[in-house]
């Protein structure tokens, strides 16, 4: 009956089983590996103890590592990146985006125009262009205003490359109402201060390794009355049953259909463990206002946060805007 | 500790367990820690979502090899690969490859020392097969979704091995000679993936399901039943051993050339057009 007790043991896959349950049954391949695990569980990148860390996901890596880590994520994702979007939010993501740019609309009427060269926008983290295209048709359209123009930026070339190929057959491309620029959030140095009417940024600053410095560089290239505008997951739904539901969809269905669609488990592992380390809305209102924006909805003498954003659909996503004093 | 036996669960008894044994099974936000680097503890619901859309993904796009791995991971427990490993265990050259546990990769396997090997050994026949249609011993995944490291190195290792069962029985990569391997592999490995991976007969021509049918498939079947598990041979000291000398030790017969009949069939319809042609414009000259 005692030789049944390790193999119980196995079978029952007891999450905290100590680390002397008998592993006879376990090649010294799996117990090396885990051995190597325990002694190394800070780091997965040899960081020194002096080395600054921070997260990627649910890792704990250096900082100088974490842009290269998530450049290679969007790499593996850029060709598939609609694709998964429309599969992971069952193409919810269309209606954040379009309730964003409607928003903020974009554009000036050009009788009324005080600024007949339009607005000047900045998209970050922009890519693949969905905010772009939104932001230029709303203008064009709906404000009729031929010369509001969009930099995409993004740090990573192959995102940048779908933008463009999205662009490439648009009448914006041919008017010279899109440029593209290959930049990291945090030192836009390419960019004068205090030029960019209306700085937004998509589902992108959750994977930026320093969010209060891209804060302060979009402060900086903002013009005094700019504003900021920034589309972002948030870790927790205010519903507490809904944040159950979601959150096993999260971590159980996205990285399965990643693997299926995309053949690539671990990109989307690492999407929705970064949506998990994101701060909450309110915290994240906080830096903002630390940046030097003022928050819509708050006073600036209030010391607790208590408005600057908008949750969509019951708290997955929300909006967070700023706008920089005069 | 305790000996737990798998008596039938009732809430009572379930309460009156210690916290850690009640969680029996785990939850998507309670994934136990990997057993093995790269492993990914995948609960049943998980498990069943991934092997359907695996099988329906790799039949809508065949050179998805990634799927066919998934699937294959998704669908061997329980029972499929723990037999296989059994299997291994029975054979004394099996139990040395799960004691060794050597890995096929483009570092253990030198591709110009096999070329230098002599004509007919399997060695050089794995080189000749892998130049011929073009691959690499790299392009195999790394399992992630069998919890046991043991079974899930059983797992890698038919994958791995998976060319060489090529090599000896000299089917191509083509869909219709990978089909016929996947019958003779089911025959031999009784993996529900290589059965699965049949429903893919749907995407032959009508000749290549006709030629399936009557010659490969059975050919499969009676050889693969017939042969020695073939995940018990130890590839690595096998190289220099002679082709017709392993087939006869493990009892497969060679097939007939897949790409030979292929390309005899191609010249004669190339013939055929050829001849045709020159009918209708000796017609068309002369007003017949």
């Amino acid at each position: 009956m005692t030789s049944l007790a390790p193999r119980a043991a196995k079978r029952l896959r007891l999450s905290n089983t100590p680390r002397s349950v008998c592993t006879d049954c376990r090649r010294t391949f799996a117990s090396s590996v885990r051995a190597q695990q325990q002694q190394q569980p800070a780091s997965s990148q040899h960081a020194r103890q002096d080395e600054k860390t921070t997260h990627f996901g649910f890792d704990t890596v250096a900082e100088n590592l974490k842009a290269s880590r998530v450049a290679a994520v969007f790499s593996s994702v850029a060709s598939n990146y609609d694709t998964m979007n429309d599969l992971m939010s069952l193409g919810i993501h269309r209606l954040w985006k379009d309730h964003f740019v409607r928003s903020l609309n974009p554009g000036i009427r050009p009788t009324t125009s005080a600024q007949p060269q339009g607005q000047r926008i900045l998209d970050i983290a922009g890519g693949t262009g969905d905010i772009a295209f939104r932001m230029l048709d709303h203008a064009t359209n709906i404000n009729r205003d031929t010369q509001t123009s969009v930099i995409v930026s993004d740090i990573n070339p192959e995102m940048l490359g779908e933008g463009r190929k999205r662009f490439s057959t648009s009448p914006y491309q041919a008017a010279g109402r899109v440029s593209f620029m290959e930049a990291n959030a945090e030192q836009l140095d390419q960019v004068e201060s205090n030029s960019i009417d209306l700085y937004t940024v998509a589902f992108g600053i959750r994977n930026f390794t320093h969010k209060q410095k891209a804060l302060e560089e979009a402060f900086r290239v903002l013009k005094p009355g700019g504003v900021f505008a920034c589309l972002e997951f948030a870790p927790n739904l205010n519903n507490p049953v809904m944040n159950a539901v979601y959150k096993r969809w999260s971590f159980g269905a996205i990285p399965l259909i990643g693997q299926i669609v995309a053949a690539d488990r671990d990109s989307y592992q690492y999407l929705v463990e970064s949506i998990e380390k994101f701060p909450s809305q309110q915290e994240f209102a906080g830096m903002i206002r630390d940046a030097g924006f003022l928050l819509p909805g708050q006073r600036p003498e209030d010391e607790v946060v208590k408005a600057g954003w908008e949750d969509l659909t019951m708290g997955i996503a929300a909006i967070h805007k700023g706008v920089k004093p005069a | 500790m305790k000996p737990t036996t798998i008596s039938p669960l009732s809430l009572k008894r379930v309460l009156a367990l210690p916290p850690q044994l009640r969680s029996r099974t785990f939850s998507i936000l309670n994934r136990p820690p990997p057993n093995y680097a790269g492993h990914v503890p995948l609960t049943l619901v998980e498990r069943g979502a991934l092997a359907l859309g695996s099988a329906f993904g790799s039949l809508r796009n065949p050179h998805r090899h990634d799927l066919i791995a998934a699937l294959g991971e998704a669908t061997a427990k329980p029972y499929f690969v723990s037999r296989l490993r059994r299997a291994m265990l029975e054979n004394p050259t099996g139990r040395r490859i799960l004691k060794d546990q050597p890995r096929i990769s483009s570092q253990t396997m030198s591709l110009e020392k096999l070329r230098q090997l002599p004509d007919n050994t399997v060695g050089r026949a794995y080189a000749a097969w892998l130049d011929r249609e073009g691959v690499t011993p790299d392009t195999r995944d790394a399992v992630k979704y069998i919890d046991d490291p043991e079974e899930a190195y059983v797992m890698q290792r038919y994958r791995e091995t998976h060319d060489f069962t090529h090599a000896i029985t000299g089917l191509p990569v083509i869909i219709e000679g990978e089909l016929a391997i996947k019958a003779f592999e089911f025959a031999n490995t009784v993996l529900p993936m290589t059965a699965l991976s049949l429903v893919a007969v749907v995407r032959l021509k009508p000749i290549e399901r006709k030629r399936f049918f009557e010659t490969y498939l059975p050919w499969a079947l009676s050889n693969g039943l017939k042969a020695e598990e073939v995940v018990n041979v130890y590839w690595e000291e096998e190289l220099a051993t002679d082709v017709d000398v392993l087939r006869r030790r493990l009892g497969i017969e060679k097939p007939p050339d897949l790409r030979e009949i292929r390309q005899v069939l191609k010249d004669q319809k190339k013939a055929e057009k050829a001849a045709r042609e020159a009918r209708e414009r000796l017609g068309a000259a002369t007003g017949v």
